[in-house]
């Protein structure tokens, strides 16, 4: 009955695609992970999917200091999406190696720590200090942070900006290094190329759309920050024009986020050149979407005949 | 499930409602096999709620959040102070407090008598006091304003508008009384992953889903 059982996996198997990835140097066993500040550090949702199973975790953005993020309210919900204004809420990158590192350093999954900061120096120390963690293989540098007074936008949206931040973190970082680009942009490829030829080994994007709400009835801002950053499937369209766009420019892979609600968006991003792709606001519906993803997308390979990822990246029939 | 925890309800359906709904746990019946829900219609998302009809599946996240902490040694006079669909969770630790050999007293505000809920439930539990804005039922004025507060308090219990649950924090104070309140802040995620429902406690920001929904007053940085 056993030696049954286990033939009829080995079966299914064999039919499966072949769904890793590489990002610079890093091998992913699956191109589906979740966004930063949308998972935390994987630990509130073991309870609801299997971490080993998706290929990887940015986590909450780090800073170098303990930040105690903005004031509520820091959220409003809008059609089909919210804003949030968290302020990058972090403990600061030594509670980090202290207490967060030990727990979840074991994880059968790629950890990328997402590295924020308001200067130059800051981001250097802190991607210094996790280059020393033998089990973090990559970092997401958050230059594109629309919720913190030089949070990062600052270096985000000019490619002088972003060129000097990149270039500085490349040499002090030895690791896989992939950098977050924001939205609130006039031309984001330029950026991406700019952050490539500063020696990135990968672009995620996008990060959240600046907005605002207000409530009518009593004239007031919904956030406490009068403005915050647009996520979920409202964003989709302008994140996938961006990830083709950017796509295009450069030669490093992308990863695209910005809306992905299921596997059918997620096959959108790799139709539009996304090597990988991040999972964020729809883990707040569904704690455990990021595995359903992994699935679908499997599903969709097999119905099309396919027995790579590859197949379909950057695969739009034009 | 205990008292004060909640649940997050996905609506699905409408793109005006993106995010679950959290709701405070209302009862629990163990013989029937029952969760109790109490919703009052505010918005696109609980008038959906409010149309489900017996048969329907509802999709929830649960139990979710801390709960309120049975009384410490020596307190016995325990008032459970409700304001509006705010009741909801003190049904539910107003069984648990009679279960364990409590009397629980329960003081429930409304602006009027037809913003008053579940009192055969309440009354089958302990006394109950009553106030309304309007004076259409019980004491007239705010649940501070009740005569029962000039009596002996060990511990309270609170759940309901804001301005509410800061006049009783307030009151508990002056009056060196214990006091959990039971905090409804708005939230996405409902398990500690965004950071967007946060309260500020003497401690910094803590998560209204998970380090709550249930604080002691003095953790709270409220202005008082």
């Amino acid at each position: 009955m056993r030696v049954h059982r286990w033939a009829c996996i080995q079966l299914k198997r064999t039919i499966m695609a072949d769904l890793k990835v590489k990002i610079g140097a890093l091998e992913f066993k699956n191109p589906v992970t979740t966004a930063s500040g949308t998972f935390g550090f994987g630990e509130e949702y073991v309870d609801f999917m299997d971490l080993s199973r998706i290929g990887g975790i940015f986590t909450k953005g780090t800073t170098i200091l303990h930040r105690e993020g903005n004031a509520y309210p820091r959220m409003a919900e809008t059609a089909s999406g919210m804003l949030n204004a968290v302020g990058l809420q972090n403990k600061g990158v030594d509670y980090f190696i202290s207490s967060i590192y030990p727990q979840i350093k074991e994880y059968d999954t790629n950890i990328m720590v997402n590295v924020s900061g308001s200067t130059i120096e800051d981001y250097v120390a802190t991607a210094e200090k996790i280059d020393a963690l033998d089990k973090i293989p990559a970092i997401e540098l958050n230059i594109s942070c629309p919720n913190v007074k030089q949070g990062g936008m600052t270096f985000g949206v000019s490619c002088a900006g972003a060129a000097e931040v990149v270039k500085a973190v490349r040499k002090a970082y030895s690791k896989t290094l992939i950098v977050k680009l924001s939205p609130n942009v006039t031309d984001i490829a330029s950026i991406a190329k700019a952050v490539e030829d500063e020696g990135a080994d990968s672009v995620s994007l996008i990060n959240t759309l600046l907005g605002m709400a207000i409530d009518a009835e009593t004239r007031k801002p919904l956030l406490s920050t009068v403005t915050g950053g647009l996520s979920g499937p409202c964003v989709k369209p302008v994140a996938l024009r961006m990830v083709w766009q950017v796509a295009k420019a450069v030669k490093i892979p992308v990863i695209g986020l910005g809306g992905i609600m299921n596997a059918t968006d997620a096959i959108e991003f790799f139709l539009a050149g996304a090597t990988a792709i991040q999972i964020g606001t729809a883990n707040f519906i569904d704690p455990a979407v990021s595995v359903k993803v992994v699935d679908g997308i499997n599903e969709y390979l097999d119905r099309h005949g396919y027995s790579s990822i590859y197949d379909i990246i950057g695969a739009l029939d034009m | 499930m205990l008292p004060g925890q909640f649940v997050q309800v996905r609506i699905d359906d409408t793109p005006s409602v993106f995010l679950r709904r959290p709701i405070s746990v209302n009862y629990v019946d163990r013989v029937n096999n029952e969760l109790w829900l109490l919703v009052q219609k505010v918005g696109d998302g609980t008038r959906k709620m409010a149309e489900y009809k017996i048969g329907d599946i509802v999709n929830m996240l649960l139990p979710l959040g801390n709960s309120f902490s049975m009384p410490k040694e020596g307190q016995s006079r325990l008032l459970l102070v409700g304001g509006g669909v705010g009741i909801a969770p003190l049904l539910f630790m107003g069984s648990k407090l009679k279960q364990e050999g409590f009397e629980p007293m329960f003081l429930l505000g409304a602006r009027s008598e037809p913003g008053l809920m579940q009192l055969d439930e309440f009354k089958k539990l302990g006394k109950v006091y009553i106030t309304t804005e309007d004076g259409s039922a019980g004491e007239k004025g705010f649940v501070t304003q009740h005569s029962i507060l000039q009596e002996q308090i060990d511990m309270i219990y609170t759940c309901g508008p804001t301005p509410m649950m800061q006049a009783v924090a307030r009151f508990a104070q002056y009056k060196s009384i214990d006091c959990e309140v039971s905090l409804e802040n708005k939230m996405a995620c409902g398990i500690g992953a965004c950071l967007c429902c946060v309260t500020q406690t003497q401690t910094g920001h803590k998560c209204v889903c998970t380090d709550g929904p249930v604080f002691n007053s003095k953790e709270l940085s409220w202005q008082i």
